[in-house]
């Protein structure tokens, strides 16, 4: 509906115009930003290393960043002003502007060819490398984009290089993807010309809870995790209950979980839905529960202790559920 | 302590129907005033009204039907049927607290020919309210009517203690068996057996059709006032000897399936526990007890969470005749929401004051307290009423 009608507006010349501006901008070559803010230094390193779970100690005897920090040391951080501009930016704008706003990493590659020492400052170059599309995809029509990174210390002699590559998608496309299982969403039969019908039960959302639903649309299960106690938790609230933190962020997880408890619905008929269906409380080894469809195997197969795996399921243009099917299949 | 110093003075309802052909306006107005008339008392004495957050007759529109005049407490009590014996315990704090004199408590709906609560509401998890942010990670996955959210306990109760379906289907032949000599029963004089409730169809497995309460149009409504005015009054009063609401920890509103086990009811053990220590009666005290039947598995994790019997004995409880007229624990000797109608939980409570007045159609004997449960597996409350 409106990404059609976007579509229809920009066409192919909006396709010449994104592959022209990507040539232009490659052509520009390795543009160099500013020095980073800080110099390598021996908190971040010691904090890199407690995070990540390093206990090398020749990093710090040695005095030497851990490698696969590299971009560590050249990050704008979220709220310290402009960030400079780099070649990539204009091509990300532009692909915003055309439709294409969701974004996936789908590439990182690095590599590493000395080590940064204490006290030397790094400066990041950039250069844009090239476009690729508009290709299908299964979160829907988009481009690849891709750029390196080298960072220099003091001299030209490079310390890291990395290859990044993201997929700008037109998000809400879902009609590429699997048609839904029997038993488990409106009959086929009525994705039309006009698109399937709506589905009738839409989950209702807010800032407490848009991370989960967006997790879902990205083919990923988002349990909620308190940004400093570390407690998980699900369903998702604004406030840890545990430490009264609000600073919330999430685990994807395994995808993995065993029926707990579960339903066969068979009356009265529920709307979008075709009877019997499966509901059940699934237990993820993340030690949490969530509510979801059993799909993919007949309601009798279906017991507690079941293990489950999660599937994506769209029911219509635009709503994508969480379902898990056995394990086996 | 909370007892002794408010009680239920007058009971009305009326008629139980599958189809009342009245606005549900019309139906409180009615039971209002028959309430009034068991009392002895006039409209002009109300001064206080309570009811559920989800009755659609407001405090106001029924004191203007009945020709009340001011107003000096009004209340309303959340969580579906959980509020019941709540209107009665906010009822009773207005008297107590001097708030209000003449307390009416009432709910009227056409349940049956009007919005069926059974039926799927697609609205349910629309608005970003809390509410319906809780219903958003259950209702997109199709559970949504009372019966599906009930099963999913249903089912881990069958899974941890090893009971049937069979279990179960004893509750709602105890409570046919009841309604069957109760006049008012919708289903009086109509018995089911054992056999008919496991042929009858399922609803969401593992509840069947006869696991399920029945839809009803009607209306209940009680008035309370003070018990030393209550025993001037036309009737015997049903004092309020103990009065309670319940929420557990990770409460939701139908899905707490966040917590513990699943196998309980810790919402009703709130309760219990707090209905017990305020009367302190113990269970062997009370001959009958009024338990909220909307669906049949809670009837048997009640009689556990108050401590009738022990976790998992409760099939067994109900295998020997025990929640039956002449057994260890009448339960709803009225015949109940299976047997009676569902009017939410509030005809449960005129019946816990027949019991009381010892004018049931189905009367226990030596009836001194009766312990009277509202909503299972929401928020819910509890009575404690005694003869006095």
């Amino acid at each position: 509906m409106t990404e059609t009608g976007t579509r229809t507006d920009t066409g192919t010349s909006s396709e010449d115009a994104l592959l022209e501006l990507a040539e232009k901008q490659a052509a520009l070559g390795e543009v160099r930003g500013g020095p980073a803010a800080d110099p390598v230094n021996i908190p971040m390193i010691r904090h890199w290393l407690d995070a990540m779970g390093d206990t090398n100690r020749s990093y710090l005897d040695q005095g030497i960043a851990p490698p696969a920090m590299a971009q560590v040391w050249t990050m704008p951080g979220v709220r310290r002003g402009v960030k400079e501009r780099s070649p990539v930016d204009d091509v990300l704008a532009a692909l915003d502007a055309a439709g294409y706003t969701g974004v996936v990493a789908t590439n990182c590659e690095q590599t590493y060819h000395r080590p940064a020492r204490v006290g030397e400052r790094l400066t990041a170059a950039t250069r844009f490398s090239g476009l690729v599309g508009p290709k299908r995809t299964a979160l829907g029509e988009g481009y690849f984009a891709t750029w390196n990174v080298t960072w220099y210390g003091e001299g030209d002699a490079p310390v890291a290089e990395m290859m990044f590559r993201v997929l700008k998608f037109r998000p809400r496309r879902r009609r590429e993807t699997p048609a839904p299982a029997s038993g488990s969403a409106p009959a086929a039969s009525s994705a039309q010309r006009s698109g399937v019908a709506p589905y009738p039960l839409r989950p209702a959302q807010n800032r407490d809870t848009a991370f989960f639903w967006e997790g879902v649309r990205q083919g990923e299960l988002r349990i909620q995790s308190c940004a400093d106690c570390g407690r998980l938790r699900h369903p998702p609230g604004p406030v840890c209950p545990s430490c009264r933190s609000t600073n919330r962020s999430f685990v994807v997880a395994r995808g993995e979980g065993t029926v707990f408890s579960y339903v066969v619905h068979h009356h009265p008929p529920v709307p979008g839905r075709e009877m019997p269906f499966v509901v059940a409380v699934v237990e993820l080894p993340e030690g949490v529960r969530i509510v979801g469809n059993v799909v993919d195997c007949p309601p009798d197969a279906v017991g507690i202790g079941m293990e489950l795996r999660a599937t994506y399921r769209a029911m219509d243009d635009e709503v994508i559920l969480p379902m898990w099917a056995p394990r086996e299949s | 302590m909370f007892g002794t110093r408010a009680a239920i003075a007058g009971i009305g309802a009326t008629e139980f129907s599958k189809d009342s052909g009245r606005s549900e306006l019309r139906l409180a107005a009615e039971a209002v005033f028959a309430a009034l008339d068991d009392a002895g008392l006039d409209p002009s004495d109300v001064d206080g009204m309570v009811t559920f957050t989800q009755d659609t007759n407001q405090e106001i529109a029924v004191a203007r039907e009945i020709g009340a005049g001011e107003l000096t407490f009004f209340s309303r009590v959340e969580y579906g049927g959980g509020a019941a014996c709540g209107t009665v315990a906010h009822a009773a704090m207005a008297v107590a607290t001097g708030m209000a004199r003449t307390v009416v408590c009432y709910r009227a709906f056409n349940e049956r020919s009007g919005r069926r609560f059974g039926q799927p509401d697609a609205r349910l998890g629309g608005q970003p309210t809390s509410q319906g942010l809780e219903m958003s990670w259950h209702v997109p996955f199709g559970l949504m009517t009372p019966a599906a959210w009930v099963a999913m306990f249903a089912q881990r109760y069958l899974h941890t203690y090893g009971a049937t379906s069979e279990d179960f289907g004893r509750v709602a032949v105890a409570m046919r068996r009841h309604a069957a000599t109760n006049p008012a029963a919708w289903f009086y004089q109509r018995p089911i057996t054992l056999e008919e409730h496991q042929a009858s169809r399922w609803i969401v497995e593992p509840l069947r059709l006869f696991d399920c309460c029945q839809e009803s149009d009607g209306a209940v409504a009680l008035v309370v006032t003070s018990a030393e005015r209550a025993r001037d009054l036309r009737r015997s009063p049903a004092v309020v000897t103990a009065a309670a609401q319940g929420s557990a920890e990770g409460q939701m509103m139908m899905t707490s399936y966040y917590r513990d086990d699943m196998s309980g009811l810790p919402e009703m053990s709130v309760v219990g526990r707090r209905l017990w220590e305020m009367s302190g009666l113990k269970p062997q005290d009370v001959r009958t007890a009024i338990l909220y039947d909307h669906f049949t598995p809670f009837v048997l994790a009640q009689l556990e969470e108050l401590g009738f019997c022990g976790r998992g004995e409760a099939p067994g409880f109900v295998r020997d005749g025990g929640i039956e007229l002449g057994g260890r624990l009448p339960v709803n000797p009225h015949g109940g929401q299976l047997g009676e109608a569902y009017i939410h939980g509030m005809n449960g409570i005129a019946e816990a004051v027949r019991q009381i007045r010892g004018t049931s159609a189905n009367q226990v004997s030596g009836v001194e307290h009766v312990l009277v449960t509202a909503g299972t597996g929401v928020p819910t409350s509890g009575l404690i009423l005694s003869a006095g």
